[in-house]
């Protein structure tokens, strides 16, 4: 399209000059060079992929990727996880009336608590997580439902946020802050988890809340906006419809743990890339003593019960679950490395048989050549 | 000459009145309804200043890839969508700027060239007296002056000559190619006039028909008006007209009626309907459909809705899946074509010392169909040949006499010296070729036609005759001595070896015919005795010959031919004067004859012409150019289908095509000619040669070496053939057994073609029902009908002017270009292209398709699953580079290979590389690579998770995983691909994939103050930061390119295991 030229006049020893070649008309009674990019003669390495030498490659593959997928495997399978579903679904579990009598106004909270018994010790740090389904925080409006300028705590994006926060912006004058359907969406259930005495007596299990966050989010990407406090630097903006309490006072229990870069908050502003997702709630550090961090037994689970997901069919669950070097229990990884590993020794086994016949045939054929 | 596009005459009628000098017929004659005629005012130009840029958006906004794009962006700025507007606003305009300069660029160019044409001065005599004005206000019925040398303005009827006779010479190179003088005739009532005055005295109206696309067809009638007489009607013929394009020559001026202002020409119509705008038809219309059906999902508490408008979403959906088809595709194409089409421009090996120059590219848009050529279509003179006969030997009754370039005059004598006995015939050989010919000789310097100087110390003077034949002839006996002076008064005067002068009485011409093939002369020598001297094909001498050492000169003759040499035979016999009367009365009344003259002087020549002596043979060479032979045979090898189309007589263009390899001496000829089509109806003759045609294809089907057809067909014959058709007789369909004919045959020969004829034919054969791809090859004007009509359309630049070399796509030197032309860089570029767009739709499917099915897992929100900068990058930066180097620098085989192999060019044939299967590979592996990506990312993101310290990831890694693998993978299907490793390749490749990279590190490596929204902050390196993320990369991409690994070893294993079966 660009590359034609029109050399109407050359003739004339008019010297078109035209767009692409216009060098024709300069470079008319000149030799091409002979450079051996212009004569297309570069060196050049030529791979040919032939059995003999994809045959080794095949091998080499299954080889490492066999031991490696075994090793995730087995690593996968000494990980400990548990999962219980506390929606409240059904009229026997213990919070189908918080999640059926569940109101935006009510004042007081519905608690609930859910039994459960661990058949195995958990050693090491233990990672409890919340769980939704059918929850699309993936949703292409919901994604971009925030405002990054004033999570980083820019002073004029506080004041005003971007268009894309819309209809999470404005209430009347005042600014939502934080802005968007994703802040306005702050999961707010909070777990306590009770570890059963054989005595009978609840034994609170320490749940840690620091860390649960990425570090560079906590401390680069969500930031408060400047003021002597933060009721001062949040003057002037509202709390997100949904929300029980503002911003600044998300933990009562830390003081540096309110505001933008509270940790639930900064996890749940991290969205999911899929429909199911669990988000970190709580850490439980691993005890000094020698006995397991959750020993086996039963539990309860206590829940405060504030976040409506029957309402479009979504589940809520809580997770415990250990972590080795290569995270949470995913047997997924392990058989797919077995699989192909596995695969390509075969082929290779396979290759290798026709390589040989082939082999032996053409030298016989060669010969009379 | 330019050809130009014909504006005004769409009105065509049966036929058109012209009046004189623009009088008015006298009251009384039939009523005649004024016509009008355009001017002759020639717009090659597209665009006017004030209409550029409308008309040129318009025109490019028809190209269906661009208004695509332009409703892409408009999509984009209207609703609110995924990505922003600039992403596809920006190439777009780049693309539409950049076409528009050069095309704005191009038209100024033609505009320059048509005002120095319309500008060129003509002479007009307006009102007795002669006006110079310009050419672009000439209109029918002027009277216009032509001088010596000049071009005809516009097509004329030829009234009066500054000659007494009234008659004129012409060449007509720049229409037909041939360089011989051309006698027309001045209207017999008005050859008279001599003065503008007395032109512009006439009073006449010319009646014919509508201008017509046949050179040598005319048919009119003047009428002249005389005071108060009856007007007198004349008819008009071909030798009346004089056709525009062609040159005055040997008259000093002529006066002549405008008949014709414009030359119409086909319209150069080059679709080149890419592949890609079918794909894009096909995955649209798909993945509409798939769209349609997205949900109108209930809106859950947490994410209100802003608007509800349904069709946005289907929008926002195209927009998102635009993709697909990107518009850096479009750029990577152009690019490639290019950037590409400078290794044309660049080659050593098409530069010609001689001319100083090498190959040209005037458009790029056709690389990859220089190697999808199946019909070559090939002029001869100045394209196959030099151009140029030489005088190569003489065989005198046995003894063969080759006359030396150098030593002139010398003979030097392969045989013995000739016996004392044999000196009569030797003389009477030498003096026969001197005399049996019609060559005139002018002793001035002409500019154009046959021209040879003669040998130093001599005056200068030249041979001109209508066939170069005869040229070389009398000057390959000037170089054995005899040296042919001049015809005087009849008498024809030698100048023998002992430097004497003979003389010999020009009695009788019997002249040459292609039925007879072969011409006579009747002389009386100064010693009074009566010869005729006959010189012809040895076909039409042999069998009239009664002595002579006919064995020998046979066997001579024979070796002559195979070697391509063009051989004539010639004879004598002594006539008694008794004889001679016989023979005089014969023709006299021969040529008296008012009813079937010309059949009755063919009795007449039949009667004259037997008994004759052989006296010996000669053999002259139209010299081939350099390796046109095995050019030729290369491109037969190649499966191309060569076609010569000459304007030459059918003996001279056959033995050229022997000569050039591309008959063979096995190939059966079929000959469809006007010759045959005059015994025969041309109904029969075509079945007949189809049944023939067909029965050997039958027979030999199963043999491997089927006997291969050569057709040689006339131009008269063919305008009967495509006639037929127009006509839409009842004797079936000719065309079409016309072309099962020619498909049939290995070579064709299309003889005596008018220009546009070669055009209609080029036009024939793509119209066929297989649309072969066609290139036209030749070097004069009269090419470039067919060159413009031709799908490539090459230019030779010869001797003939640069007309050919102008108005083509590519221009070559020397015709033995060709072979590298289309076997190394044709089959290059196309596979190269073809790679170039399957794997774009590869890896945009592979992009794409992840996105589609993340649209299953976001509720159909149009969520991009990728962030805004590798959307618009991954085309731009990540992948571009590598595929554009790849499709400029790949070589499947080496160059020595392609050019030793030339049947390796029949691997590319009919597209082969873009079929549907292999088409259909590329896209399942796309999908397949794309399925492997998305899901092996999801089951591993599905609710677990990924570093050690139990932190989550969000959606943004899930989809930066996914691009990552994707960049990967893609990049290294093309490592692949590759077969040709320079250290190019490694960089672009290598430094592709760490550009990635180290753009994924920054990105995601600072908060960037000029963005709104920093989601891809620490995602990249809080991947890489997790060991599964690390494991899994690798095995999504080994997974993915494991298929293509496989396919392409069982594909080579199978070739070799089918190879040691054949060897056995």
């Amino acid at each position: 399209m660009m590359a034609s030229s029109y050399n109407a006049k050359d003739e004339d020893g008019h010297h078109s000059g035209s767009v692409s070649h216009g060098g024709a008309g300069t470079a008319k009674s000149k030799k091409p060079d002979n450079t051996a990019f212009k004569q297309q003669r570069l060196p050049a390495w030529q791979p040919i992929l032939t059995a003999g030498t994809v045959l080794p490659a095949f091998f080499v593959i299954g080889l490492i990727f066999i031991p490696i997928g075994i090793g995730l495997y087995v690593t996968s399978n000494n990980i400990k996880e548990f999962e219980i579903d506390y929606t409240g679904v059904n009229v026997d579990s213990p919070c189908y009336t918080c999640a059926n009598n569940f109101s935006w106004n009510s004042t007081t909270s519905c608690s609930c608590t859910v039994n459960f018994t661990l058949e195995q010790p958990f050693e090491n740090n233990v990672y409890m997580y919340y769980g939704l389904s059918n929850f699309y925080q993936n949703h292409r409006r919901y994604v971009k439902s925030r405002d990054d300028r004033q999570l980083n705590g820019d002073a004029t994006a506080l004041k005003d946020p971007s268009n894309d926060c819309e209809p999470y912006r404005k209430i009347g004058v005042e600014t939502i802050a934080p802005c968007g359907a994703i802040a306005n969406s702050l999961f707010n259930d909070s777990l306590e988890l009770y570890y059963v005495e054989p005595s009978g007596a609840l034994n609170a299990v320490p749940l840690a809340k620091k860390g649960i966050a990425w570090w560079t989010d906590r401390n680069v990407k969500f930031r408060n906006p400047a003021g002597v406090d933060l009721p001062t630097a949040f003057k002037g903006t509202a709390k997100p419809v949904n929300w029980r309490k503002p911003v600044y006072e998300l933990d009562p229990s830390d003081p540096d743990n309110n505001g933008f870069i509270n940790e639930d908050f900064i996890v749940w502003m991290r969205t999911a890339a899929l429909p199911t997702f669990r988000k970190l709630y709580r850490i439980i550090h691993k005890n000094q003593s020698s006995t397991s961090t959750l020993p086996s037994g039963r539990y309860v689970l206590n829940i405060t019960y504030n976040y409506p997901v029957l309402s479009f069919d979504g589940r809520k669950r809580m997770i415990l679950s250990t972590i080795s070097w290569m995270g949470g229990k995913n047997p997924f990884l392990g058989i797919a490395y077995i699989t192909v590993g596995s695969i390509c020794f075969f082929l290779g086994v396979v290759l290798l048989i026709i390589h040989h016949k082939y082999d032996t045939r053409s030298n016989s054929a060669d010969i009379p050549n | 000459m330019f050809f130009c596009q014909c504006v005004g005459e769409e009105n065509w009628e049966d036929s058109r009145t012209v009046y004189i000098g623009h009088k008015e017929p006298p009251p009384g004659a039939e009523a005649y309804i004024p016509q009008r005629y355009p001017d002759n005012h020639i717009v090659s130009s597209k665009y006017t200043f004030w209409n550029f840029i409308p008309k040129n958006l318009f025109e490019q906004f028809r190209r269906i890839a661009n208004f695509y794009f332009l409703v892409i962006f408009l999509v984009q700025l209207i609703i609110d969508t995924p990505t922003s507007p600039i992403t596809s606003g920006l190439p777009l305009f780049f693309v539409i700027t950049v076409t528009a300069i050069k095309q704005g660029y191009e038209d100024w160019l033609r505009h320059k060239a048509d005002c120095s044409i319309n500008e060129c001065p003509v002479d007009v005599v307006q009102q007795g007296k002669v006006v110079r004005t310009q050419s672009h206000k000439l209109r029918v019925g002027d009277i216009v002056v032509v001088r010596e040398d000049e071009t005809f303005p516009c097509d004329l009827i030829f009234l009066s000559s500054s000659r007494y006779d009234g008659i004129c010479y012409v060449t007509t190179t720049s229409l037909d190619g041939e360089s011989s003088h051309k006698t027309y005739y001045a209207v017999p009532d008005t050859m008279a006039f001599r003065t503008e005055q007395e032109v512009d005295s006439l009073h006449a109206t010319i009646e014919c028909e509508q201008p017509q696309p046949d050179l040598y067809k005319f048919v009119g009638r003047i009428n002249i008006y005389k005071d108060k007489e009856e007007p007198i009607s004349r008819t008009l013929g071909a030798e009346n007209l004089l056709l525009r394009g062609a040159t005055l020559k040997n008259t000093q001026h002529i006066y002549g009626i405008i008949m014709n202002t414009h030359f119409a020409l086909l319209l150069r119509s080059k679709t080149n309907d890419s592949v890609v705008k079918i794909y894009k038809a096909v995955i649209n219309t798909v993945l509409k459909y798939a769209w349609q059906w997205s949900p109108d999902r209930d809106e859950p508490w947490y994410n209100h809705r802003t608007e509800i408008e349904p069709f946005t979403d289907f929008l926002a959906f195209m927009v998102l899946f635009n993709y697909i088809i990107p518009v850096s595709m479009y750029v990577t194409v152009e690019m490639q074509k290019f950037l590409g089409s400078y290794f044309i421009t660049w080659d050593e090996e098409m530069f010609d010392e001689e001319l100083g120059q090498g190959a040209q590219v005037n458009t790029s848009d056709l690389n990859e169909e220089l190697g999808q050529v199946e019909y070559v279509f090939t002029d001869k003179t100045g394209t196959l040949t030099e151009n140029n006969m030489e005088f190569i030997e003489c065989c005198v009754d046995g003894n063969v006499y080759i006359p030396h370039a150098i030593c002139n005059g010398q003979i030097l004598s392969a045989a013995s010296r000739p016996l004392k006995t044999k000196k009569e015939y030797e003389d009477l050989f030498f003096r026969a070729l001197c005399l049996c010919h019609t060559v005139q000789v002018k002793e001035e310097e002409t500019v154009d036609g046959i021209k040879r100087g003669i040998h130093q110390g001599r005056p200068t003077s030249f041979y001109i005759s209508s066939s170069p034949d005869e040229v070389a002839l009398v000057e390959g006996m000037k170089r054995l001595g005899y040296t042919y002076l001049r015809l005087k008064d009849n008498y024809m005067e030698i100048l023998n070896k002992d430097d004497e002068i003979e003389r010999f009485e020009l009695l009788h011409v019997l002249n040459f015919d292609s039925v007879r093939r072969r011409m006579s002369v009747i002389v009386k020598s100064s010693s009074g005795e009566y010869l005729l001297f006959c010189k012809g094909a040895d076909s039409s001498i042999f069998p009239r010959v009664v002595s002579g050492k006919v064995e020998q000169v046979k066997a001579r003759v024979e070796q002559n031919a195979v070697e391509g040499l063009r051989t004539l035979c010639v004879a004598y016999r002594r006539l008694s004067a008794s004889e001679y009367q016989v023979a005089c009365r014969h023709l006299t009344e021969a040529k008296l004859a008012l009813q079937d003259r010309e059949q009755r002087l063919a009795q007449a020549y039949d009667i004259i012409e037997r008994d004759l002596v052989l006296l010996g043979a000669t053999a002259v060479e139209d010299r081939l150019q350099e390796k046109a032979a095995d050019t030729i045979e290369s491109l037969h090898k190649a499966g191309i289908k060569v076609w010569v189309l000459t304007g030459d007589k059918m003996e001279t263009a056959a033995a050229t095509c022997y000569a050039s390899k591309l008959f063979r001496r096995s190939t059966q000829i079929l000959e469809l000619t006007k010759k045959r089509t005059e015994e025969q109806s041309l109904h029969d003759v075509l079945f007949e040669l189809n049944r023939t045609v067909l029965r050997q294809c039958s027979i030999s089907g199963l043999s491997v070496d089927c006997l291969d057809f050569g057709l040689i067909i006339d131009g008269a014959t063919l305008s009967a053939i495509l006639k037929s058709n127009q006509e839409g007789g009842g004797h079936g369909n000719y065309r079409e057994v016309f072309l099962e004919i020619c498909r049939n045959c290995s070579a064709v020969l299309c003889c005596r073609m008018a220009p546009l004829q070669k055009a209609q034919i080029v036009k024939l054969i793509k119209a066929s029902k297989e649309h072969p791809i066609t290139l036209a090859i030749g070097d004069g004007a009269n090419d470039v009908s067919m060159i413009l009509e031709a799908h490539v359309g090459i230019g030779i630049m010869g001797k003939e002017g640069r007309q050919a070399a102008r108005n083509s796509d590519y221009a070559i030197p020397k015709f033995k270009h060709l072979k590298k032309m289309l076997l190394v860089h044709g089959h290059y570029y196309y596979i190269r292209i073809a790679e170039l767009v399957q794997y774009f739709f590869y890896k945009n499917v592979c992009f794409i398709f992840p996105q589609f099915l993340y649209q299953f897992f976001c509720g159909f929100s149009q969520q991009p699953l990728y962030d805004t900068a590798y959307l618009t990058l991954y085309n731009i930066s990540f992948t571009s580079l590598p595929i554009l180097l790849y499709s400029l620098v790949e070589q499947h085989v080496t160059m020595e290979t392609l050019k030793r192999e030339p049947s390796l060019y029949r691997d590319i044939a009919k597209n082969s590389l873009l079929r549907w299967p292999v088409f259909l590979y590329w896209t399942c592996l796309g999908v397949f690579d794309a399925v492997i990506f998305f899901f092996g990312a999801y089951f591993l993101f599905d609710n677990t998770t990924f570093t050690s310290n139990g932190q989550m990831f969000g959606n943004w890694t899930f989809g930066s995983l996914v691009f990552t693998v994707l960049v990967f993978t893609v990049t290294l299907k093309l490592a692949l691909d590759t077969h040709h490793w320079t250290w190019i390749n490694h960089f672009v490749i290598w430094g592709s994939l760490l550009f990635y990279v180290i753009f994924s590190l920054l990105w995601g490596g600072i908060i960037w103050p000029f963005l709104n929204y920093q989601r891809m902050y620490y995602v990249f390196m809080q991947m890489l930061s997790s060991g599964p993320a690390w494991l899994s990369i690798i095995l999504l991409i080994t997974v993915s390119l494991l298929p293509d690994v496989i396919k392409k070893l069982k594909w080579s294993s199978v070739i070799r295991h089918l190879k040691s079966f054949t060897v056995k």
